[in-house]
């Protein structure tokens, strides 16, 4: 997967505050991601994981704070460029069911990036080809199993050759035995240097595949480190009772 | 003759029907569809661009799509095309002359605009918002993310309804009789009703009805025929499996049809 890799950068949240009427969903959210690094944020639902995501491609946009894409500041970019740059990955896949698995993935390449039909698809074929989906190129989404399904959004992210990449539990939504072949494509893309931020319940997969864990809770990273510092030296209590019941 | 046979006259008078088949066939029928044709084409126009202001976030645009609705759905067929038809007519005479079908199918669009947009708007909203979502996290704009990935979901979602809109627009074009036509403008209706008033038999009268009925059985069983394939998807044309993980397909399949 080195060919979309070759291009990322470092990601830097700063400060990072939310509200949504009186609920303050992040309070002060730092996040610093090398580039090529791997970052998994953990952390008990409701704690702000997955909008904090959506603040870094201002899906929503923070009220305060900054985010950095390569030591640049992109919250005056034009937001519709700056997703361009960053790739999302949902836990619901968010395929477009009327098209098939092909024009799912040359779409944006044909109406955003303006290439041809035959070069998009040559594109869109050589991404699924890395999935490993590339015989399923004209089945409609609805056709293919959620680990399939999962396996083209992450295509579909991959061929606009993003900067870095954001994962939403991607695999929360899969059957057991399909969680395996999503993490696997997400762990080759970690070692293929791109940078990845990844909100996730697999702990197997933050311990093996992250350069830095960080604990959310209530709207702010509690502890961030190594991937051993948090596991096996966790400092902060809530950190402590966390993972006591994931683990 | 005992009242029942002239009864039998009265509807189903052969000779009366004859007479009046050749121009029923060649003259209204290709009126009527030109009228329900056009109207369904300019309706389905206007009610899209209806249905995108009534979701608008703008009230600039919201506020005169439901006034705009409100009116058009609540006003008689008949009163529509006449207030249109007739009162439209000086400044018709301007641009196309006498011929009272521009203004008719202009009415019969408006009222059918009015309804479609209803339909194209419960549509697109029945779209689930990760959709929209899904679309903008590629960088499309909300603009690009509506008109590929949306209304073309949204759409689907309520080709039924669409479809009985069209039902419902084949038989009000009957209703442009209203703006006076002359012979070769006729359709299908006038013809039947004219044969009637001549004959004092109403047989082709029935038979203007029988062709009504067979332009919108069918799209009837058409809508039936729609709504089965969208609540179970389209027939099972996968692809042959040569992916190494098969036994994930057939976990598939039953999300899909689901929504609706």
């Amino acid at each position: 997967m080195t060919a979309s890799t070759t291009t990322s950068v470092s990601l830097d949240v700063r400060d990072v505050h939310l509200a949504f009427g009186p609920n303050r969903v992040l309070r002060g959210v730092d996040l610093a991601v090398p580039r090529g690094a791997t970052a998994c944020v953990i952390g008990p639902s409701g704690s702000g994981k997955s909008t904090l995501l959506r603040t870094i491609n201002r899906l929503i946009e923070p009220d305060r704070g900054d985010v950095l894409l390569d030591g640049r500041s992109v919250l005056r970019d034009d937001p519709d460029a700056l997703r361009q740059r960053v790739g999302m990955v949902f836990q619901q896949f968010n395929l477009f069911p009327h098209m098939s698995v092909l024009r799912n993935v040359t779409l944006a390449l044909r109406r955003l990036r303006r290439l041809g039909e035959d070069e998009a698809e040559a594109v869109a074929r050589a991404q699924l080809e890395l999935v490993g989906l590339a015989g399923k190129a004209d089945a409609r989404p609805a056709q293919l199993s959620g680990g399939q399904q999962q396996r083209v959004a992450i295509a579909r992210a991959l061929a606009l050759r993003p900067e870095v990449m954001l994962f939403d539990e991607a695999t929360s939504a899969l059957d057991p035995e399909l969680v395996k072949g999503v993490l696997g494509v997400m762990a080759d893309l970690s070692a293929g240097g791109m940078t990845m931020v990844v909100v996730t319940h697999e702990m197997g997969f933050a311990r093996q595949v992250a350069d830095t864990v960080a604990f959310m809770d209530r709207g702010v990273v509690l502890e961030a480190g190594p991937p051993e510092a948090i596991f096996e030296r966790a400092e902060h209590p809530r950190l402590r009772r966390f993972l006591a019941q994931v683990l | 003759m005992d009242p029942l046979s002239t009864l039998w006259e009265t509807f189903f008078d052969w000779d009366a029907m004859r007479e009046a088949l050749p121009e029923m066939l060649t003259v209204g029928l290709p009126n009527t569809l030109i009228l329900a044709v056009s109207a369904a084409l300019l309706g389905s126009v206007l009610g899209l661009l209806l249905a995108v202001a009534g979701i608008s976030r703008s009230r600039w645009l919201r506020w005169p799509a439901r006034v705009y609705t409100d009116v058009f759905r609540g006003l008689p067929a008949a009163a529509t095309i006449l207030l249109i038809g007739v009162g439209l007519a000086p400044l018709g005479m301007q641009v196309w002359g006498p011929d009272p079908y521009p203004l008719g199918i202009l009415a019969l669009s408006l009222i059918a605009a009015a309804y479609i947009g209803e339909i194209f708007r419960s549509g697109i909203q029945s779209v689930e918002a990760a959709q929209l979502e899904g679309a903008r996290a590629l960088g499309f704009s909300w603009g690009d993310a509506m008109r590929l990935v949306i209304i073309p979901q949204g759409i689907r979602r309520v080709l039924p309804a669409w479809v009985n809109q069209l039902i419902a627009l084949i038989k009000d074009s009957s209703l442009v009789y209203f703006l006076g036509l002359v012979a070769s403008q006729r359709e299908l209706f006038r013809i039947g009703q004219d044969y009637a008033a001549t004959t004092g038999n109403e047989s082709a009268l029935l038979l203007a009805g029988l062709c009504y009925l067979a332009l919108t059985v069918p799209l009837t069983h058409a809508v039936n025929w729609i709504d089965r394939r969208l609540r179970h998807g389209r027939p099972a044309t996968a692809p042959a499996d040569e992916d190494e993980d098969d036994t994930e397909s057939a976990l598939s399949g039953a999300t899909e049809g689901d929504r609706r």
